[in-house]
Order: C-alpha cells, then structure tokens, then sequence
C-alpha cells in the first residue's frame, strides 16, 4: 500500500499527541486524588476513561476524513477528538471544567462537541451509532460527498441501537461508516462473555454491508480497510462495519483496579505498540530520517503541554453559568 | 381568542398543513416516522404529506425508534430540521435514552454551540379502551427532564401555530396531540374539536397560556382534553351561577406562570386538571406556582383532579373512573367554592 508522507506525518504526529496526552491526563488525573482516592478531588474530577493502545483506530479512520465530515465517539474519545482535529486546548480546558473549554464546562470529558470539526460524543454505549446514520442522512438528503463515521466498543455492538442503526443505515443506503474497536473488554467482561459470535464484522452480513476485520492493531492497516469503505460511502454505496482488534492499556477507568485481566497482560500488549510499529515502517521506506521523526514527537509533547498549561491557567466559570444554555434562543 | 376565518378544520388536518406549509418554506424540513407515509400518520397527523413532497421528505421507518429518533437528532445536528412521529408517546420508552440523555441535553453540554432544531411529535391520551401501554399522556415526565420543550394543543388554530413555532425553534420540541381531539372518524368525536384555522401560516409563541372562557369564581387550570372537560363543566356550572375560568397552558415547557398567577388573583380558587397521573406532575407543579407566588390570594385550598396514580385500566367503567371528566370538574369545583 502507498501511503503519502504528508499522511503519514499525520498519522504518526497525531498517535504521538494521543498517546503522549493520555499519559499526561493519567498522571494530573491524579493530583489531588492521593493517598486517598476521592474521584471528585484534584484538577481534572469525574470519571476518566483513557484510550492509550487505541490510537490505530482512531488516526487510520480519520486520516481519510475530511473537516465537514462528522465522527461520533464514545465515552473513552480523546483519540477519537485529537485524530479528527477537535481544538486542545478547548477540549482540555472542558475536560479541567473550565470555562474555555468545548462546552464551558457544561460537559466534560464524556461530552466533547466541537461543530466546528463536526465532532461529538456521548457516554451511553452504542447511542452514537443512530445519530452518525442520521448526519449522513442529513448529507444524502442535501447531496453532500460527506460522510459520517460512528466509533464504538465491541461491548456496544451488542446494544439494540448497533443493529436499529445499521440497518437503517444499510436500508437507506447512508454515506456512514461504522467502526468497532474491540478492546477486548466491555468494561470487565471479556468479549467471548458477551458476544455470540467471535467477530463482530460478521454482523455486517445481517444487513447486507460488507463487514471488514481488521485483526492487528496497526495503524496502516486500519488506514487500507478505511480507506476503501469511506470511499465507498462518499460514491453512494452506502455503509461499512470495520471491527479493529486493539488494545487498552489503561483500566476501563482510572482507578480501575483491574482485576478480570492478567497483570502482565499489559506489559506483553506493549511489546507489540502501533506507535513503534508505524515508526519502524515509516524509517524502513526511506521517506524520513530518525530526526523528522523526533521532530514530530517533539511538536506533538509541545502541543500537548500547551493545552494543559491552557487549561490550568484558565477561569472556572461563574456558579450562575449552570443555568445558562439549557435552551437557545 | 378571536379567529378571523370561517374555514374549520380538525386538529389533524390543521397540523398537516402547518407542517406542509413549513416544508414549502424551508428545504431543511422534514418528516419521519412509522406509517407516516402512505398511511398519512395512524392519527392522520401527516395526511397528505407524501403526495405532496415525496418519499425524499417524508420518510416511512422501520418500528425502530432508537433508530430513527436518534437519526433525527444526528439529522438536526447538521443542519436538517426534521420532525420525527413517535406514534404513541407510550413508545418513547424504547428511544428515552436519545430522547432525554442526548436531543436534550447536547444543547447544554456543548454550551449552546450545539443545536438540536427538532420536533418529536406523539399521541397522548386514553377513553377508547386501549389499555396502559396505549393511554398514557407522559407530558409531565418529558416536562421534568430539562432541555424539551413541550407542547400539547387543544384546538385546531392551536394546533397549527403552536407547530409552525415548533418547528421554528431551534431547540427540541416535543408536540404531544391528543388523539380523542384529532377529529378522527374511528373514535368518538367531540363536536367542537373542528374549527377555525386560518390557511396562511401563522405562529402562536411557546410558554403563552390562552384564556378558553373567562370567569370569576374559580379558575380550572388545564390542557388538552382537559380544557374541553372544563369548558363543558363550566357551561354546566354557569347554569347555577358559577363563573368558570378555563386556562389552556397549551405548554408545559415553558410554563405560563403569569398567567396562572394572574388568574388565580382573579378568582381567589383554583382547580387543576390533568389526564396525565397525578403524583409529581402538572397539577403538583401548578399547584406549586400558586403555593409560592399567590397563596394570600386563595380563598379555599387548591384541589387537583387527575389520573389517581394507576396505570390507564382496560375495561370501560375502570377507565372511565380513573380519567377526569366534566361531570368530576363540577362535583370538584362545587367543592372549591363550598370549602
């Protein structure tokens, strides 16, 4: 396959960015939350679900989307929002709750919108993937080339709003993709104790999609399977189900103590990273020097530090802000 | 409220054209639902629509509503306005999570840069014996969630305003009918339910109550088919001297607490009627109004006549017990004004 460099520039930077601020958050997550665990205390309170392991998903899918095209995440959507070009700094400072973030603070970081980049998110499972069939209905009925993509969790694919979405998805023949990424957990129980069947792209044929399985955690494979089924989309063709094995290395939440998984199933993950593994490929074609690739990790630890120096040094907003924005005008 | 046309129509025909009309004036509206289509709504709410716009605009669903209701808020999302039929307000529990977890509340989450331009619109309401997955109202619980605005019409000019409006408002309206006020053939018609409705469109603004009769001695506060119960017990009263008032809220989000207060001061009494339950509902927060904002106006405590906190019963004479009529509205307001 013939990736262009500008591409793979923005997928390695963008995986960089992902993996370095998951690991940022997972550190100041913590301040304020030590010796004693109290969710609420410290900077960044509230649930926090990280998505580390699983940046193939989001940068291979996304590399292929253009600004007007929407994507739909999930509760865990940092790599989703950082993949689909959603501001940092605003995202960071909502996630802080402050009152430059996305949402002033309102949502936090389960509930990240940014119009401008047509990104959103929820923190209910599996309800993302009617709304993606219904931005790309709103795009067909206007005859838009635009697509919308739905990412989820293997857990979701077993909700009734997967099968009630792909099939009208499938039926109205929607410029839309949906992405499952099979972490392996939904939450804490493992997918063969919550799927009846071992893959979930098969599903794809009960609707009469092509289902696509992508079974490494690799970022150029996840760009071919992606590529071909938002291409397909954007032509009319209608909609994909792509399922991508991957990985998480955090606990469903932070604070997760992790008991349903081998203790060193985390280290051995880790010997296999995507990021190592789109580096190597990327130094083994020629088209980059040790050094480039130094300098993307250096702009995107850069990026990363500049949105949570926004953040801090942000206002929290006024407590009178609570009642402000239940409806516009 | 004075009408200046002789044309009459019935509700379901008024909010047809309301829509048809709002569909010639603006591209980005649309209609989607179960047998809205060819069938014209099971409630006749979309007759005509397809004939005229096509299956582009007026879009038959799969018995699906997590589907399609949360189609309808990706829809609105970007940019489309579309109004989505639910069939009977009863089905909302198999799409409450989009409903009230997502087309209400990303308004907020995203501080306002998110717009869910929307209208949900569903039949409430029992006395034709279809039982408690069938009868229901439910407009207090949508009430209750933040984010919804809520609309429930009485009369055909009503209707047709109070739908342009919804339609035009940029955030997610829930229209509720009342399917005995629809003026269909196959259930028992109440005579005044067709009437005037001016062709040109028209807009009534959400959150303004509408005086239906004007009196002195008690105000009965209501909507839907409880406004007609009221008018009925208020022409019985009258024959005995008693001056009804009948407020129509016509919305229950947003809530015309002026209004109520204002007539109550008038009135010094105040009964409030309601076909949705009675616990934790319209008649507790309208009561509550008064309780707050006008007490040293009343002149007896207020009383409430609703569904007593039973699901709808099936048989004729259990329904019929449950549910407010204009015989119960005169033994409650005799009451009132004898306390």
């Amino acid at each position: 396959m013939n990736v262009p460099k500008s591409t793979l520039v923005q997928m390695y930077r963008d995986m960089v960015t992902i993996r370095v601020y998951e690991e940022t958050m997972a550190q100041v997550y913590l301040e304020g939350k030590q010796p004693v665990f109290n969710i609420a205390a410290g900077p960044v309170p509230g649930e926090m679900h990280l998505a580390a392991g699983q940046e193939p998903v989001a940068v291979g899918v996304c590399a292929h989307l253009r600004k007007d095209d929407a994507v739909v995440g999930t509760h865990r959507p940092h790599h989703f929002a950082i993949a689909k070009g959603v501001d940092l700094k605003k995202m960071t400072a909502e996630i802080f709750g402050k009152v430059t973030g996305l949402g002033r603070g309102k949502g936090g970081h389960m509930h990240l919108f940014d119009p401008e980049v047509h990104f959103s998110c929820s923190g209910i499972v599996g309800a993302c993937i009617p709304q993606a069939a219904g931005m790309a209905l709103a795009f067909k009925m206007r005859k838009e080339p635009r697509v919308a993509v739905a990412f989820f969790g293997e857990g979701a694919a077993n909700q009734g709003a997967f099968h009630e979405g792909l099939n009208l998805a499938a039926l109205w023949k929607l410029p839309v993709v949906f992405v499952v990424e099979d972490n392996g957990y939904a939450i804490s129980v493992p997918k063969h104790k919550s799927t009846a069947i071992a893959t979930n792209a098969d599903r794809a044929a009960a609707y009469g999609i092509p289902g696509v399985y992508v079974g490494e955690n690799d970022a150029l494979a996840v760009y071919e399977a992606a590529g071909e089924a938002i291409a397909r989309a954007r032509r009319g063709e209608g909609p994909t189900l792509i399922e991508v094995k991957t990985y998480r290395y955090f606990g469903h939440f932070q604070g997760d103590p992790e008991v349903y998984r081998p203790k060193d199933e985390v280290a051995r993950l880790r010997e296999d990273d995507p990021i190592q593994k789109l580096k190597n490929h990327m130094l083994q074609s020629g088209l980059f020097t040790e050094a480039e690739i130094a300098g993307l990790e250096a702009e995107a630890k850069q990026r990363v530090e500049e949105a949570f120096a926004f953040a801090r040094a942000s206002a929290y907003p006024d407590p009178s802000e609570a009642l402000m924005h239940v409806f516009v005008d | 409220m004075a009408v200046q046309t002789t044309r009459k129509l019935t509700m379901a025909k008024a909010i047809a054209e309301a829509i048809a009309q709002e569909m010639e004036r603006d591209p980005r509206v649309f209609v989607m639902g179960e047998d809205i289509g060819v069938y014209g709504g099971i409630f006749s709410a979309t007759d005509g629509l397809l004939e005229k716009f096509g299956p582009e605009r007026v879009i038959d669903t799969p018995i699906s509503e997590t589907g399609f209701i949360g189609a309808a808020l990706g829809a609105a999302a970007e940019g489309m306005r579309p109004i989505a039929e639910i069939m009977f307000i009863d089905f909302a529990g198999v799409c409450l999570d989009q409903i009230y977890n997502h087309i209400a509340k990303n308004t907020y989450f995203s501080a306002g840069n998110v717009n869910v331009p929307l209208v949900l619109m569903a039949a409430a309401g029992g006395g034709y014996n279809d039982a408690g997955q069938h009868s229901q109202c439910l407009w207090g619980l949508f009430a209750h969630l933040p984010g919804l605005k809520v609309v429930v019409p009485s009369t055909p000019y009503d209707a047709k305003g109070l739908m342009i409006s919804a339609i035009r408002d940029n955030n997610p309206v829930l229209y509720i009918f009342h399917k005995g006020l629809m003026g269909l053939g196959w259930m028992t018609l109440i005579k005044d339910t067709t009437g005037p409705v001016p062709e040109e469109p028209y807009t009534i603004p959400l959150g303004k109550a509408d005086v239906k009769r004007e009196g002195t001695d008690v105000t009965v506060v209501s909507v839907a088919m409880g406004v007609y119960h009221a008018l009925e017990a208020a022409r019985e009263l009258e024959k005995e001297g008693i001056q009804v008032e009948v407020l129509d809220l016509r919305t229950l989000v947003p809530l015309d607490r002026e209004a109520i207060i204002n007539s109550v001061k008038k009135t010094h009494r105040l009964l409030v009627v309601d076909e949705d339950y009675l616990s934790y509902g319209m008649t507790g927060e309208v009561a509550a109004t008064v309780a707050e904002h006008a007490l040293e106006y009343l002149d007896a405590p207020i009383k409430r006549l609703a569904v007593p906190d039973v699901p709808i019963p099936f048989s004729r004479p259990l329904e019929q017990f449950v549910l407010p009529d204009a015989p119960k509205i005169v033994a409650a307001v005799k009451e009132l004004l004898n306390s």
